[in-house]
């Protein structure tokens, strides 16, 4: 892999999504995991453990479409407009998530609770899945016309691999909030939170492996990579290692290990996806000639360029105040008067 | 209907809507820091107060304006595809700055802001209100920057087919699927001829939006008689700034008008319904332009517009019939909603000034008086203003601009998305108008609670954390003022 500058943002476009999957993937987890507990104080705990960072964590989804569609407009246009209702799906869903978590806690009465309860946790496994959907068919390729629009319909779109990967996403979602939450709750919620953190990783599990067994029917163009990259195969390890060392961690409490394990894998993941991608973006299936790289899909090497300084000026500083706002809300959550 | 007509009407409407937003934060945002400042500086807990609730409202206008801005940055890709194609490598790296420089800052200290009350002190606390609202301000200079190169596209280079061309070089309707917009200037596509005059324009616009809600809340608690002390010493503040902003507009405006006579004259010729190229062109009040006769029927200031744009009656204004029919923009509806928007700024100039006037003689917080009652209702009502005229004032630039979605460069219609067929932008309009509807009356519904609810305390609030007692202590021994 030559580090040219289109590389280099083949890289950070992914560490931005990856970024987001870390980060707003317990959000949406904990969507997820919303309506399987029962009492009102116990749903308020969970919306308030991602009260102040839900809306930063989503930040990364809009400044990696940003710098996608900056880096390679050609990538943005054809996914954007290929998977039109997918993506206006998903917009559905985050306004849900996200207005649901302003609005619920603001009445007392049953019903606006439960109303929107269900739409947190309808939004949040909603975008887990349509997220999940569109990797999917990335990896498996799209059929593309020479101009690199989409010309398939909406139901090649919703092909069985694809919803298995919305369903993998999901799972994995699910767990890494299952984790994030022990470490803000405590007491008897604390410790039913901590028993659904190895189901969820039983679920993950089960659902990765019937997607790799998947991915080997229905993506064989992906299968020539793991021979070019023998690293595939060690990411993959490390992957599983990681994902293995959540439930150890678990039962010794040491839960910010476990979470920390939780945010490798996911990463890992992310690089095997970007690792048996590159340096295609787009892979056009039955067309190859039309699929989009990071050297026919990019901007020219002047705005590239440019965009690594604003990056390199920018991001140490987004990351040192993430870190400190994260610290800052760190500790379990204490419902206020003012709390969601 | 056609792709193109429902695309255009499903960016206008999720744009319109969003726009309710962003403006009431920067504008807001604008308010707390003046609060929370005017806390630290006299240890009243009056203002601590004050900065408490308006950031509750600040915190709800915040959240609509993320979910529905998202949309926003979908729909480039998502509706106009080739427009995108086109535009990426000028628009993306605007775009990917406003993320860097202006999402993370706003929605990182929003935490803080919002929720840090009770976990960091106040010195920090005011750090993170100056932040979030820096970073608000931040978020509008790239998306006009970007919004602007569209009005007027400098620093860049086309490319066809993989060679670049000579500068001037206009794409037909063949040659533009294979051509994009290349940047060879940086700068100059920030700085382009109308980037700093449109920001000014907007940010005022959003400085008044802000302003006036916090005076029309203020004004409704007077009416009612509740929450007196707190209530006038908001709309103080909320009419101070809104003064000082609406003057700030006039000039403003005018800047903005002066840059459209220069770089975009079809669009001033359908500002002003100037159909035929003249001297002595006149400015219009109220009008109606009747498109057979070619002429406007109405109130209007002689001369007025000429001298404006050149420092004399005359100077010679383009007309519309300077540019073939097919390349004018809606005549009617611009010329309409430009002058609704002047209208509404004057009367916003009239009813801030009204307030300070009334203020300075003692009227405004004295004796309850029917006159008084009247103008608070006028104060109430008058958060209408900034919200009609910032919606109007947009949509007279981009109408003004079409049929171009680049001036001069790209059509509107060779910018769709080729894979999104008519039926599918139909049933997402449909999905918006239904979200949308039921979150502005969820919008609505807890804007009003809010407000009835009001401050939590009248004087002292029992919420503060010690540490911020000890400073309010420590503070007023220094100013030696007695407790409030």
């Amino acid at each position: 892999m030559s580090l040219d500058l289109n590389s280099i943002w083949f890289v950070l476009v992914g560490v931005l999504f990856t970024g987001y999957a870390m980060l707003d993937g317990f959000d949406l987890g904990v969507g997820a995991l919303h309506l399987f507990v029962k009492k009102d104080e116990d749903r308020r705990i969970f919306i308030n453990a991602i009260g102040p960072v839900w809306d930063g964590n989503e930040v990364w989804l809009v400044t990696g479409g940003g710098a996608l569609f900056a880096a390679f407009p050609m990538v943005y246009a054809t996914v954007f407009s290929g998977f039109y209702l997918i993506f206006m799906a998903l917009l559905a869903a985050l306004i849900f998530r996200a207005v649901a978590i302003e609005f619920r806690s603001k009445e007392k009465w049953g019903w606006w609770r439960q109303m929107w309860d269900i739409g947190f946790a309808a939004g949040s496994v909603a975008s887990g899945l349509l997220i999940g959907i569109v990797m999917g068919n990335i990896l498996m390729g799209i059929p593309l016309d020479a101009r690199g629009d989409y010309t398939g319909g909406l139901l090649r779109l919703l092909h069985p691999y694809s919803l298995l990967l919305g369903i993998t996403t999901v799972a994995l979602f699910a767990m890494h909030g299952s984790i994030y939450l022990v470490m803000k709750t405590e007491g008897e919620l604390q410790d039913r939170v901590r028993r659904w953190v190895n189901l969820t990783i039983g679920v993950f599990l089960t659902c990765y492996v019937v997607l790799n067994v998947a991915t080997i029917v229905y993506c064989p163009h992906l299968l020539a990579r793991l021979d070019q990259r023998p690293l595939l195969a060690l990411v993959f390890l490390i992957n599983v290692l990681a994902v293995m060392n959540i439930p150890r961690a678990i039962k010794r409490r040491s839960d910010f290990a476990a979470f920390l394990s939780s945010c490798a894998a996911m990463a890992l993941l992310m690089a095997l996806f970007g690792l048996t991608m590159y340096p295609n973006m787009v892979i056009s299936i039955p067309n190859p000639g039309n699929s989009l790289t990071i050297y026919n899909a990019c901007s020219t090497n002047l705005t590239l360029r440019i965009m690594l300084i604003i990056a390199m000026m920018g991001v140490p500083v987004v990351l040192a105040y993430t870190a400190s706002v994260y610290y800052i809300f760190r500790g379990k959550v204490k419902l206020t008067p003012h709390s969601y | 209907m056609n792709v193109e007509i429902l695309a255009r009407i499903q960016f206008a409407f999720t744009i319109a809507f969003h726009y309710l937003y962003p403006p009431l934060s920067i504008g807001l945002g604008v308010i707390l820091v003046i609060m929370e400042a005017m806390w630290l500086r006299s240890g009243r807990v009056r203002y601590h107060n004050m900065a408490r609730f308006w950031t509750r409202i600040f915190g709800l206008t915040f959240a609509i304006g993320v979910a529905s801005g998202i949309v926003m940055e979908f729909e480039f890709g998502t509706n106009w595809a080739a427009y995108s194609r086109f535009v990426g490598d000028v628009f993306g790296s605007a775009l990917a700055a406003e993320g860097i420089f202006a999402f993370f800052l706003e929605s990182g200290f929003l935490a803080i802001l919002l929720f840090g009350w009770n976990k960091v002190g106040p010195r920090l606390h005011f750090f993170s209100t100056v932040m979030v609202c820096l970073g608000a301000h931040f978020s509008a200079v790239w998306i006009v920057v970007a919004n602007s190169w569209m009005q007027t596209p400098v620093g860049f280079s086309i490319e066809c087919n993989g060679t670049i061309m000579p500068a001037g070089f206009v794409p037909t309707a063949e040659q533009i699927l294979h051509s994009r917009a290349v940047i060879h200037d940086f700068w100059a596509m920030v700085f382009n001829p109308s980037s700093m005059d449109r920001l000014m324009h907007v940010l005022v616009g959003c400085w008044q939006a802000g302003a006036f809600l916090v005076v029309s809340i203020s004004a409704f608690y007077l009416l009612r008689g509740r929450h007196r002390e707190f209530a006038a010493s908001s709309l103080k503040i909320g009419l101070v700034v809104a003064a000082i902003a609406s003057v700030l507009q006039l000039a403003s405006g005018g800047k903005a008008a002066d840059g459209v006579t220069k770089n975009q004259p079809l669009k001033l010729a359908a500002m002003e319904g100037i159909f035929h190229t003249r001297a002595d062109a006149p400015m219009s009040i109220v009008g109606w332009l009747d498109m057979e006769q070619e002429k406007v029927v109405g109130l209007q200031m002689p001369g007025m517009l000429s001298l404006l744009a050149g420092g004399s009656t005359d100077t010679v204004i383009t007309g519309l019939d300077a540019f073939p029919k097919p390349d004018w923009p809606k005549v009617q509806a611009v010329f309409q909603l430009y002058h609704l928007m002047i209208a509404i700024g004057m009367a916003l100039i009239g009813i801030a000034w009204a307030g300070l006037f009334l203020w300075w003689r003692g009227w405004l917080f004295g004796k309850p008086n029917p006159l008084v009652r009247a103008f608070y209702v006028i104060l109430v009502l008058s958060v209408l203003g900034p919200q009609i005229a910032n919606q109007a004032g947009w949509f007279t630039a981009e109408m003004g601009r079409q049929p171009w979605i680049v001036y001069g460069l790209m059509r509107t219609s060779q910018g769709l998305s080729a894979a999104v067929a008519a039926n599918h932008v139909l049933a997402s309009l449909i999905m918006f108008g239904l979200i949308y509807a039921l979150l502005f009356a969820a919008f609505i519904y807890l804007l009003t609670r809010k407000i009835q609810h009001g401050p939590d305390h009248e004087e002292d609030s029992e919420e503060m954390p010690s540490s911020w007692i000890a400073l309010t202590e420590n503070r007023r021994r220094k100013a030696g003022t007695a407790a409030p």
